[in-house]
């Protein structure tokens, strides 16, 4: 940890976004992370991505749990709002401040222990139920801030520290996330921005549940020879199927493509996901095919990375319950407070 | 995997097929990071002094600089610091740091250096005569005295110190300080003879010197030729010399009414001063534009800071006398024109003539070499514009024996120029009387030591202080100008000199990459406050350029280079706006990065002998 504060001082010739901002604005605290950690590199992504977006901090909220990964939030755009909960309890939180406003956007982050043990039930709920928010998970295969101990997304081949071995198979986040439903399912890697950030500022204009599982090494209990989590090994294993570029709300496509290699998905906000097919056989839109791919890998002995799933019909849980589009401090005592008709309406169905 | 083993790895990785590791044992390359030192002269150690300063070693600091630039005190007060518009600092928020005026402090609070004198090396035989007592011939009697050379110094004026005694004001360089810098140097037992006008350069050569340095200066100020001239001789003034006759004593009066004419810094040391002999309304008068006026911007301000009108864009006509006595100068008004490849042009604006009262008029319009002591016929060759053939490097004539240096080798420069120039001569005297090739040099001393003390700890510190430059305190304007004597800046108090300190980025404690270590955990890239490093993939140099994180505009800035990365990409740090906060080294989880500390000295004659 460093106990120096990171310098005002930018570039003189940092480019600055539509808001008249730089990307130093979209910084938070100085990290106390161990040095090199994954999740700080995932910290950067966020802030790249925000920045790029050009959305103003005030309009963002940052929900976690508890972990390495969990303290993140306090490390990026500060003038954010956010919430950090209890271990595993991020999720609630979430679907909670998001039926109450959804006006802001919401990034939840969350760690394997935090998401895929102690949280993994209300995980599962907040998919299943498609709340608007993007759900990161800087997946390091470890309990970092509890010194090292096996989590569950561990794979069985990989060893500790000392050598100890894993008695059980992983659970693959990103292949529970399409089970139960969400709409966007991504992998990334901390150490490739160059994929991380178009996947984030995509998942970011994506209304719905948009999942990313970020491989994140743990440099400090899991980067060892053995470790199937460590730099090394994922960048040696790592195979990417899609390619992801974001384009921007009335953005030009300049590049030019191949007929079939690419799949131009529109969202919600009218920006655009172009995705570059790096396997020629991979459809993102087809649910039951992405696990199968992602599972066709995992028994290689590989992990599949890129934007596995993307799925733009589905509603978010707002709609599917239909509630008011407003966030519930805008409303009214007039909105609130039936009249008397209504009220004798009501009464009338419970005599 | 070890450190062996990702040694063995890179190796057999393909050659990076553009750009090549940056080659960091080359003591230029580092070099070139400490900017100021870089733009200095005489290559001082700046934020090594600097360092010092904050550490109120302040005789430390002035040793530092008294072994590079041999007159603190005064080049504290005086210097044209080429340091300072080259200051990294002045890249990232408005002002360098104050550099110049940090010397002086390390000149103003040091203690006791007597003890730190170099040791006067028995004599070894070899005399060598200095012809002028300015900044250059005194770097060549101090780097060759202590070696056992008796040096003999001629100088027409009555003391040694050149113009830094007749030209620059009493006000900008107290006596006091000067004499004591002059005379330490003639103290290590320098032979002098002022008073004494070299006539004849074929006579010094006949007496048995081994060697001869001339350090005779740019002593000619030019005239200006207009009409009038000739019947305004006693009213009429060059610059140079009224500023000599001022500084020894000769002149203490001035009319009232005073056109200054030029807009360099002789033409601003020439309005302050009349200002202080009596002059009531000063106005310096010059042909360029405002903005392109040579004089040094603060010396400018301090000239306004006195009142002294600047006309810009006048270009004298004429002189009105009136019964044979001057009454002012008659101007046209003038504007800039620039053609494409920028020249400039003064056209006439049409305006009426303007014209401008005054008593006396002091012309300050540039200043020339003169050499007719120097025959044309002792091997010593001279060039279409009648200037001395002269090495760039060595510093020697065409004569073998002559060596020149300071404004007598290419014109009047100044003074740091003049040391850097004694020194490279020194050299090369040394190397001549030993019989040795001159264009042999010695090697700088340089030192690359870690900084690194504990995990997050250095032995330097890097937390970056957020202040601007201080201004450094000035004399009360009423008594100062009542007072010629009276030095204007007062110098940084300990305190002010230690925020000012503060503010220095420490670009000589460098950023050393270890590619075997590196793990490509972008950790370094997220940290760094300024965008310097980036992972990518190689390519030609002006590629590589445009497609870091923020591109690499400059050109002279260098790029710091590794060789190809087990992802197949390179690490590129564009060094320049690096604030060398470590933090890089602090988010390195394999210390591939480390802060060293890289300490250049430059080769004197004094290295070599050592090392002989
Ligand atoms: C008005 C003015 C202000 C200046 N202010 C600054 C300043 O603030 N900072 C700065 O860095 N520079 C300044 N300079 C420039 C600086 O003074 C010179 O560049 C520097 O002194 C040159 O050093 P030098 O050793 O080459 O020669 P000089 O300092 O010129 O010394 C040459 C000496 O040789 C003597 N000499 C010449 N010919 C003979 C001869 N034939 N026989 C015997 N003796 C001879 C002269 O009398 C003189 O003493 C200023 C110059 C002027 C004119
Ligand atoms: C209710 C509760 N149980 C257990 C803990 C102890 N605990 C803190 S963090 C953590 C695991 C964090 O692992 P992960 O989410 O993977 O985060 P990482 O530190 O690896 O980023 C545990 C078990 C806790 N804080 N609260
Ligand atoms: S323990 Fe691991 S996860 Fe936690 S900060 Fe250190 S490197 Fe990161
Ligand atoms: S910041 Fe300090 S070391 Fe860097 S160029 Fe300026 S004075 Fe020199
Ligand atoms: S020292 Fe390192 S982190 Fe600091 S500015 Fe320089 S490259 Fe960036
Ligand atoms: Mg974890």
């Amino acid at each position: 940890m460093s106990y120096i504060a990171k310098p005002k001082f930018h570039h003189p010739n940092l480019p600055r976004n539509s808001l008249g901002l730089t990307r130093r604005d979209y910084e938070g605290a100085m990290s106390t992370l161990c040095a090199g950690c994954g999740h700080d590199s995932v910290s950067a992504a966020i802030v790249e991505a925000c920045f790029e977006l050009n959305l103003p901090a005030h309009k963002l909220a940052k929900m976690s749990g508890i972990g390495c990964s969990s303290k993140t939030p306090t490390y990026f755009l500060s003038k954010s709002h956010g919430f950090n909960s209890v271990h595993g309890r991020m999720p609630s939180v979430a679907t909670g401040a998001n039926l109450a406003n959804n006006e802001l956007k919401y990034i939840g982050v969350s760690g394997d222990g935090d998401t895929a043990s102690i949280g993994f039930g209300q995980f599962a709920h907040a998919v299943r139920r498609q709340v608007d928010m993007l759900y990161i998970v800087e997946n390091n295969g470890t309990y970092g801030l509890t010194k090292g101990q096996f989590s569950a997304t561990n794979d069985r081949v990989s060893l500790g520290r000392k050598g100890q071995k894993n008695a059980f198979d992983s659970i693959d986040l990103a292949a529970m996330a399409i089970q139960l439903g969400a709409s966007f399912v991504g992998r990334g890697f901390s150490g490739d921005k160059e994929q991380l950030v178009p996947m984030i500022k995509a998942a970011l204009s994506h209304k719905g549940f948009a999942f990313i599982d970020v491989i994140s090494p743990c440099v400090t209990f899991n980067n060892h020879n053995g470790s199937t989590k460590s730099f090394e090994f994922f960048r040696d294993n790592e195979r990417s199927i899609t390619a992801t570029d974001y384009i921007a709300p009335r953005e030009a496509i300049t590049a030019e493509y191949e007929e079939g290699s690419v799949i131009d998905v529109t969202l919600h906000d009218s920006s655009r996901v172009r995705l570059r097919k790096l396997d020629a056989n991979y459809d993102p839109s087809d649910s039951a095919a992405a696990l199968q791919h992602i599972m066709k890998h995992e028994e290689l002995g590989e992990v599949a990375t890129g934007l596995l799933y993307l799925n733009v019909e589905d509603t978010e849980l707002k709609e599917k319950m239909d509630m008011v589009n407003v966030p519930l401090n805008s409303l009214g005592v007039a909105e609130l407070r039936p009249d008397n008709n209504k009220l004798e309406s009501i009464n009338k169905s419970l005599r | 995997m070890s450190l062996e083993e990702q040694t063995e790895k890179k190796e057999q990785r393909p050659r990076a097929p553009y750009m090549k590791p940056t080659d960091i044992s080359d003591p230029n390359y580092f070099h070139k990071v400490v900017d100021c030192q870089w733009a200095c002269p005489a290559h001082t150690p700046v934020p090594e002094y600097i360092r010092m300063i904050a550490q109120q070693k302040y005789t430390e600091a002035y040793m530092i600089n008294w072994e590079s630039n041999v007159f603190p005190g005064v080049l504290g007060r005086t210097c044209d610091r080429p340091c300072e518009p080259a200051c990294r600092r002045g890249r990232i928020e408005e002002k360098p740091v104050a550099i110049c005026r940090l010397k002086r402090v390390a000149a103003d609070h040091r203690g006791d250096i007597e003890h730190l004198m170099p040791d006067i090396a028995q004599k070894n035989g070899r005399r060598v005569a200095c012809i002028g007592g300015g900044p250059a011939s005194l770097t060549v009697a101090r780097d060759l005295i202590p070696l056992g050379y008796e040096v003999v110094v001629f100088d027409r004026d009555s003391r040694g110190g050149g113009m830094m005694r007749s030209q620059i004001p009493a006000f900008r360089l107290p006596e006091s300080v000067l004499n004591e810098e002059v005379d330490r140097i003639l103290n290590f037992g320098a032979k002098t003879h002022f008073n004494h006008d070299v006539k004849s350069l074929k006579k010094v050569l006949d007496e048995d010197f081994d060697a001869v340095f001339v350090g005779t200066g740019a002593p000619k100020g030019r005239d200006i030729d207009i009409p009038g001239r000739l019947e305004v001789q006693d009213n009429f003034h060059i610059g140079i010399d009224w500023l000599m006759s001022v500084a020894f004593e000769h002149t203490s009066k001035i009319g009232k009414k005073v056109i200054v004419l030029g807009g360099g810094n002789t033409a601003m040391d020439c309005c302050r001063t009349a200002k202080r002999l009596g002059g009531e309304d000063v106005k310096v008068i010059v042909r360029s534009p405002f903005d392109e006026m040579k004089a040094s911007p603060w010396e400018i301000e301090d000239a306004q800071n006195e009142d002294i009108e600047i006309l810009n864009n006048h270009v004298p006509e004429r002189f009105l006398v009136e019964n044979g006595k001057l009454t002012g100068i008659v101007f046209q008004k003038v504007k800039p024109e620039y053609d494409e490849t920028g020249r400039r042009k003064l056209v006439p604006t049409g305006d009426d003539p303007v014209v401008v009262a005054c008593d006396d008029v002091l012309c300050a319009i540039g200043q020339e070499n003169h050499f007719p002591w120097i025959e044309r016929d002792i091997g010593l060759e001279f060039d279409e514009w009648d200037m001395p053939v002269v090495d760039r490097t060595t510093f020697q004539s065409t004569n073998p024996r002559v060596f020149f240096g300071g404004d007598a080798a290419f014109g009047p420069e100044n003074i740091i120029w003049a040391v850097a120039h004694g020194h490279q001569a020194a050299i090369s005297i040394d190397q001549f009387c030993q019989s040795k090739d001159v264009n042999e040099r010695p090697a700088p001393d340089v030192t690359l030591i870690s900084q690194k003390m504990g995990m997050h700890e250095w032995s330097y510190h890097n937390d970056i202080s957020n202040e601007e430059r201080y201004a450094v305190p000035h004399a009360e304007k009423v008594s100062a100008l009542k007072d010629i004597k009276l030095e204007v800046e007062l110098g940084f108090d300990e305190r002010m000199a230690f925020e000012e300190a503060m503010r220095c980025l420490n670009c000589d404690v460098q950023t050393v990459f270890e590619d075997v270590k590196c793990i490509e955990c972008d950790a370094c890239v997220d940290i760094c406050p300024v965008d310097c490093i980036n992972f990518i993939k190689n390519g030609e140099e002006t590629d590589v350029r445009s497609r870091l994180r923020v591109p690499a505009l400059d050109d002279d800035q260098s790029l710091y280079v590794s060789d190809t990365l087990p992802t197949g990409r390179i690490m590129v740090k564009d060094e320049d706006v690096c604030l060398h906060c470590g933090l890089c080294a602090e988010r390195c989880p394999t210390a591939a990065w480390d802060m060293s500390q890289f300490l250049l000295k430059e080769g004197q004659a004094k290295n070599q002998r050592q090392v002989a």
